[in-house]
């Protein structure tokens, strides 16, 4: 179904505009089109029905399910809700501190905030429709492990004296939450809330990414990234992680930008490297938990990020090669 | 006198609920008294883990997200 998208640049870049198909700007702007059209018409779609299926899964059910459980079942059980549960990067705080709270360890926690903004589910869905099921697919086991992996790490160090002494001592009440209206009508409604708040919130990333996108397309030359980005240069997946932690975005930001990189012949570990750093290391989410927790188990938290999309580049790398 | 409590930690979707309520408010000719409520305690001491959390006369009336503007008239009604 997305050669409508195709033909819609074509009409409009080529037929309209009767701009030249050889010319590098002609290329930019036809890809920029048709990801404009594509990727918010998905977009669209996917928080829609998404928002539909789930108005249930929040994280203080989360919390519920997680608590008490034994680490065998508590850790898996974190990093899977953690990839369905959605949360907005501010409610960070609270959320460590009502899982704490719950008697849930700090390695479980952390596994939980590790996964959860790596594995965006609108997201997965964009990557399998744009790259196909294999990147997706990639994308969530790799997600899963890092955050599985990570909290284990974290636990094993016994880093709990590094979170600040005022968490341990706030108690949480036991409010009723609010009902979920679960008939059709209330189930639309939260739909359509879901994607004006959710859209209305990424699109600006979303562009960003689609011009950044373009930009590569069109103006990059093809032997630049198998020069500098190729897979016979060992840089190149260190240099990608390193360079996504300025670049924040939201994790349906990237993918056009990772679209054109494995377009222009960048291995698929490198520029899913750069996704997952660009998702998930971000400035303003370490300030964020630094409300929290001490600097040192920021700073591990951080290197423990780094180093495992290092691993995970070059392992895609040389599985794909 | 409506009682309305916004919590959250002061991030854009936190000031964007309180503006809602208070422009419904004024549409309405309801009168509120509405607080922006910041401290980790006294959010958590809610029960609300997703931000932002709306109280309504004491009690818990929505956590996560920006609420929709039914919702809003239902609890200003």
């Amino acid at each position: 179904m997305f050669y409508w998208f195709t033909e819609l640049a074509d009409a409009l870049v080529f037929g309209l505009l009767g701009m030249d198909a050889t010319t590098r700007a002609a290329s930019a702007l036809h890809f920029f089109i048709e990801d404009v059209a594509k990727i918010f018409f998905l977009l669209i779609v996917i928080v829609f029905l998404l928002g539909f299926f789930r108005s249930l899964v929040s994280a203080e059910r989360a919390r519920r399910m997680i608590g008490g459980q034994s680490p065998w079942r508590s850790y898996p059980l974190a990093v899977a809700l953690g990839a369905v549960t959605p949360f907005c990067s501010c409610s960070s705080v609270p959320l460590f501190i009502g899982f704490l709270e719950a008697g849930i360890p700090l390695g479980v926690t952390m596994a939980f905030l590790i996964t959860s903004p790596m594995i965006n589910e609108v997201a997965v869905l964009m990557l399998a429709s744009t790259m196909g099921w294999k990147m997706a697919a990639a994308y969530v086991v790799t997600g899963l492990v890092v955050g599985l992996a990570g909290g284990l790490v974290i636990a094993a160090l016994k880093l709990e004296h590094h979170v600040e002494a005022y968490v341990w001592q706030i108690r949480m009440g036991q409010a009723a939450l609010p009902e979920v209206d679960a008939t059709w009508r209330g189930r639309l409604r939260y739909a359509a809330g879901q994607v004006r708040e959710i859209v209305g919130r990424i699109w600006p990333y979303v562009l960003g990414g689609i011009g950044v996108g373009a930009l590569l397309h069109g103006f990059v030359p093809e032997h630049f990234f198998l020069q500098y980005a190729g897979a016979d240069n060992p840089w190149a997946v260190p240099v990608a992680v390193l360079a996504g932690i300025p670049l924040y975005s939201n994790a349906t930001g990237v993918i056009p930008v990772a679209e054109a990189l494995l377009a222009k012949g960048v291995p698929i570990g490198t520029a899913l490297a750069l996704m997952m750093s660009v998702a998930a290391i971000s400035l303003p989410e370490m300030i964020i938990l630094r409300k929290v927790i001490k600097l040192p188990l920021i700073a591990i938290f951080v290197a423990w990020l780094f180093v495992a999309f290092v691993v995970v580049g070059y392992l895609f790398n040389a599985w794909f090669a | 006198m409506k009682e309305i409590k916004v919590l959250g930690s002061g991030c854009k979707n936190c000031e964007t609920t309180a503006r809602i309520i208070t422009a419904q408010a004024e549409r309405m000719g309801v009168a509120i008294r509405l607080e922006k409520v910041t401290d980790m305690a006294v959010i958590l001491g809610y029960g609300v883990m997703s931000t932002p959390g709306v109280v309504v006369d004491g009690r818990v009336v929505h956590a996560g997200g920006l609420p929709g503007p039914d919702d809003v008239t239902a609890w200003l009604s």
